[in-house]
């Protein structure tokens, strides 16, 4: 079997994101990483891999983006995966959620995979839905937010998730696509051997060409939904900061603002 | 292209209130554009009177759609023969989950461009622009759609309820639902993990966060909550109930509680949209995070970078002394 796991670069958690005013696209500039919630997803296969709970032979981590997502993929590897998928190319750039979702199956319909895995989240687009695009596109079942995969009988899961009236547990027959969420379980550290040797595991760019990507679907131009614009939220007050740095004045400051506003 | 469909989720009998809210919406935005929110149920064997009661929220049409419930894939293939069917030019959703994964799932197979996490609507010269905050809502871009259809999917909370008296007709839709819609079966659905406990009542809440620690860390919390004595509760994020920390009926959140009380207080949460939605009406909001770049501060009133290990017990001690003299 072969489970592919689609993973992001993204900016890394201490920089500061911001939209640039003159294209309305994200800066992209500074510090950046592989996206945090992507590592459960990996971390998921390996677990699926390792206990042998799937006869898993393969993980392959698939990434679209420009020429630095490269890093995101060897820190993939370096977490495990066997090797790892590049998907580069300019028609791309600007794509949103749907183009992005549609190109990225485009390279899976080659891989075809039994499980794809996805974190619950990017942690610059914040959209929560690539993984519902992928798996209408491949035509497979779909759930996201998985805290809980088990195995049942080799060619079924059954896992579970929160949703809107408490814990769901679905079976999915695979192949299927899955977002998982961060509770799934505690993603390894990578070894100093695994960081050291991911560079020599095979990684293969590709152009959108390469996969049967209809170029006249992606790219900010194509896009179906549009950035027309963008405002200012309604400004707040900002609120009282108190740094700790004696515990008992902290305290005290803390119970005399409340005091003053009636709340103890 | 004028009419705006809508799904409504509904659960043992019961309209979600975010789906009421969506109808509502989309209601005002139809009349605004020269059209008609119809809305679409599927589900087993859902009444008429279920069914027609979207009347009074403004839905001038009900699309019943024979199908399994709590999934998403059978509603995408539901909504899709709809669209097929029909005049739409929007489809509209309330907050939640079952939204994101519909609405995207419909994106692909009808090419349709979807914006998520919106926050508000408005109707501009026919057409509907959708806002949605971006970047830990720093910023509120605006989306319009290309695509013969535009798919918008709300923020929890983001659409207001309102009553028109108005009534709808129920329309049987049959629907040929895709191979890989029943390849997902639901097994066991809306289990509530963890004992019964009120949030929505309090007045004061303390809410733990993954911060805490371990789930004896919600001790800490218990013990405030008790200090400030009276009608107080401790409430919980989903990353410490998915952990198994604390019930999830005290969750604050998209999927779990909304919550307004006098006095919010954090104790180690980051401060997550997905957090805020469920609790950004409170009246005072309180936030103690280690990290200051914490997003909870930007919608804290009163902010405390530190630990909480070392300012819970003394803040506990000190609100009973207060509280006593
Ligand atoms: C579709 C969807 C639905 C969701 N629904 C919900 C929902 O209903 N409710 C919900 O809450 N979330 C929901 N989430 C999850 C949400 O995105 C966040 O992951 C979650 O709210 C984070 O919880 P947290 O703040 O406890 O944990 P974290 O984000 O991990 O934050 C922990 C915080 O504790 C601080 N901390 C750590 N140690 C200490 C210490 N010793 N002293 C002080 N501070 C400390 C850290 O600085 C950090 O800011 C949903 C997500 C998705 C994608
Ligand atoms: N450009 C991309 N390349 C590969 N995977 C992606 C990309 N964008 C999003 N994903 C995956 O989709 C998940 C959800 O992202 P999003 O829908 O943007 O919140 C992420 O956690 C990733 O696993």
């Amino acid at each position: 079997m072969k489970i592919c796991v689609l993973v992001k670069e993204v900016p890394d958690a201490a920089v500061q994101k911001r939209i640039d005013p003159s294209t309305g696209r994200m800066d992209r500039s500074g510090e950046k990483n592989l996206n945090p919630y992507d590592t459960h997803a990996i971390e998921a296969a390996m677990q699926l891999k390792e206990s042998g709970a799937l006869p898993v032979e393969e993980v392959v981590a698939v990434s679209m983006g420009p020429d630095s997502a490269e890093r995101a993929l060897h820190k993939a590897v370096s977490l495990g995966a066997d090797r790892s998928i590049h998907l580069s190319d300019d028609a791309l750039a600007g794509s949103d959620v749907a183009a992005t979702g549609y190109a990225l199956s485009q390279v899976l319909e080659r891989e075809k995979p039994d499980l794809v895995l996805l974190g619950q989240q990017s942690d610059d687009g914040e959209c929560y839905t690539i993984g519902a695009v992928v798996a209408d596109h491949l035509g497979m079942p779909s759930l996201t937010q998985v805290i809980k995969i088990d195995v049942e009988g080799g060619d079924k899961l059954r896992a579970e998730r929160q949703a809107e009236y408490g814990y769901d547990t679905v079976e999915v027959a695979l192949p299927a696509v899955i977002s998982v969420g961060d509770a799934i379980n505690e993603p390894r550290y990578p070894s100093l051997k695994a960081i050291m040797g991911a560079k020599k595991k095979p990684l293969e760019k590709v152009a959108a060409g390469d996969v049967g990507i209809d170029s006249s679907k992606v790219g900010g131009d194509h896009s179906a939904a549009q950035w027309t614009g963008s405002k200012e939220p309604p400004k707040k007050e900002p609120g009282k900061i108190i740094e700790d740095e004696d515990t008992n004045e902290t305290v005290e400051q803390i119970v005399a603002w409340l005091d003053e506003r009636k709340l103890i | 292209m004028a009419n705006i469909l809508v799904y409504a989720l509904q659960y043992e009998g019961a309209f979600n209130k975010n789906s009421l809210g969506a109808v509502s919406e989309a209601a005002k935005l139809a009349s605004e554009i020269g059209g008609e929110a119809h809305a679409i149920v599927v589900g087993e064997g859902i009444s008429d009177d279920l069914c027609s009661s979207l009347g009074n929220y403004g839905a001038t049409k009900v699309l019943r759609v024979e199908g399994p419930e709590g999934l998403a894939q059978p509603v995408v293939d539901a909504m899709a023969t709809a669209v097929g069917s029909g005049d739409y030019g929007y489809a509209l959703f309330g907050g939640g989950l079952l939204g994101f994964e519909i609405g995207a799932g419909l994106a692909a197979r009808l090419d349709a461009g979807v914006a998520m996490e919106v926050t508000a609507v408005r109707a501009e010269g026919g057409k509907l622009v959708a806002e949605r905050p971006i970047l830990g809502d720093s910023a509120i871009s605006e989306i319009s759609f290309r695509s013969d259809l535009g798919i918008i999917i709300g923020r929890l909370n983001a659409f207001e309820i309102s009553e028109s008296g108005g009534t709808a007709t129920v329309e049987d839709l049959s629907v040929d639902f895709s191979p890989f819609s029943g390849q997902a079966t639901m097994i066991t659905r809306g289990e509530q993990r963890g004992e019964e406990v009120d949030i929505e009542g309090a007045d004061v809440l303390v809410a733990g966060g993954r911060g805490l620690g371990s789930e004896e860390g919600f001790q800490l919390c218990e013990d405030l909550a008790g200090a400030f004595g009276g009608n107080s509760a401790v409430a919980a994020t989903r990353a410490v109930v998915d952990a198994g920390w604390f019930p999830y009926a005290g969750q604050i959140g998209q999927t779990g509680k909304t919550v307004a009380p006098k006095l919010y207080l954090a104790a180690g949460i980051s401060g997550a949209i997905q957090h805020k939605v469920g609790m950004q009406g409170s009246e005072t909001i309180v936030a103690i995070n280690k990290d200051a770049n914490a997003p909870i501060f930007e919608f804290s009133d009163l902010g405390i970078v530190g630990d909480l290990n070392k300012i819970m017990p003394k803040l506990t001690e000190a609100v009973k002394a207060k509280k006593g003299g």
